[in-house]
């Protein structure tokens, strides 16, 4: 079980409660897409993904990345029971996608990074760690299902 | 590959005169995030965030990256001497340089927030990559 702080929750939550997810998804996957271009193979669908300037206009990218961040709603709201809440999602992940698992961490690399230039130095050291520590467990979950 | 050197060497441009600030807090988040790469400074009197120690330390690292992306061009002949330190002195697990060079890449996202572009990182974490198999050449 993972145990969470009430200093860990509040920075979680605030986090999410300030971000702008229909500009942050995109962010963060565009980002994944352009510095770990073998992630582009689960997307062959999704059209032009030739360079960065495609990639960061292309429109199925954005509504993609969008939902990806949502999904991370579901972990928000259920802090102490994460893997439960992702195993669904996880088996997706495996079985009908057919993700790498070790995706998920460059995925959420990128997602530090552009949360990173959003809140500037108001991104401690502290709230680094919290998020990180969030993700990680995320990631986890999201790979559980792995057989 | 040459496009992205040209882009590392533009970057880093950007940071002369943050080298100070951007190494600490590099460090810092280092240490505070991933807590068993304080293992190896067990020798500090002070690990916390801004500490003398860090702050000096973090300059120690940014001349050094600094030194290599002039030696973009030749980063194992160039990091020979840092390579041999790493290997037989201080022997950092070399998974850490990952470590290291992820708290750079977070610091400079808030530093330069709008010059550090999907393209920039790109660039970067090669850059990086690349300097951190360089430090590794002589380990075995």
């Amino acid at each position: 079980m993972v145990e969470w702080s009430e200093n860990e929750r509040s920075i979680i939550s605030n986090i999410f409660s300030n971000l702008d997810y229909n500009d942050v998804g995109p962010k963060a996957l565009v980002r994944c897409l352009v510095v770990y271009p073998w992630t582009q193979r689960y997307f062959s669908s999704f059209g032009n993904l030739y360079n960065a300037e495609a990639i960061s206009t292309n429109p199925k990218v954005a509504a993609h990345g969008i939902k990806v961040l949502h999904g991370l709603d579901r972990a928000l709201k259920n802090l102490d029971n994460i893997k439960a809440t992702y195993a669904e999602l996880s088996v997706l992940h495996s079985e009908k996608l057919h993700v790498d698992p070790d995706n998920f961490k460059l995925l959420s690399d990128c997602l530090t990074i552009v949360i990173a230039g959003k809140l500037g130095s108001a991104f401690t050291p502290e709230v680094q760690a919290t998020f990180q520590k969030f993700l990680a467990v995320v990631v986890s979950a999201l790979g559980k299902q792995y057989h | 590959m040459g496009l992205d050197k040209d882009t590392v060497k533009a970057f880093w441009a950007n940071v002369a005169g943050k080298e100070e600030q951007i190494g600490c807090d590099a460090v810092s988040r280092m240490l505070t995030v991933y807590p068993q790469t304080k293992t190896y400074f067990s020798h500090w009197k002070d690990l916390r965030p801004g500490s003398a120690p860090v702050r000096k330390h973090g300059a120690t690292v940014m001349t050094a990256v600094t030194d290599a992306v002039s030696k973009i061009d030749d980063l194992t002949g160039g990091l020979l001497s840092l390579s041999e330190l790493h290997a037989f002195t201080l022997r950092v697990d070399p998974a850490n340089f990952k470590v290291l060079a992820h708290n750079l890449l977070v610091v400079l996202a808030t530093v330069f927030p709008n010059d550090f572009t999907p393209e920039v990182h790109v660039a970067m974490d090669k850059f990086l990559a690349a300097v951190a198999c360089a430090l590794s050449e002589k380990y075995r």
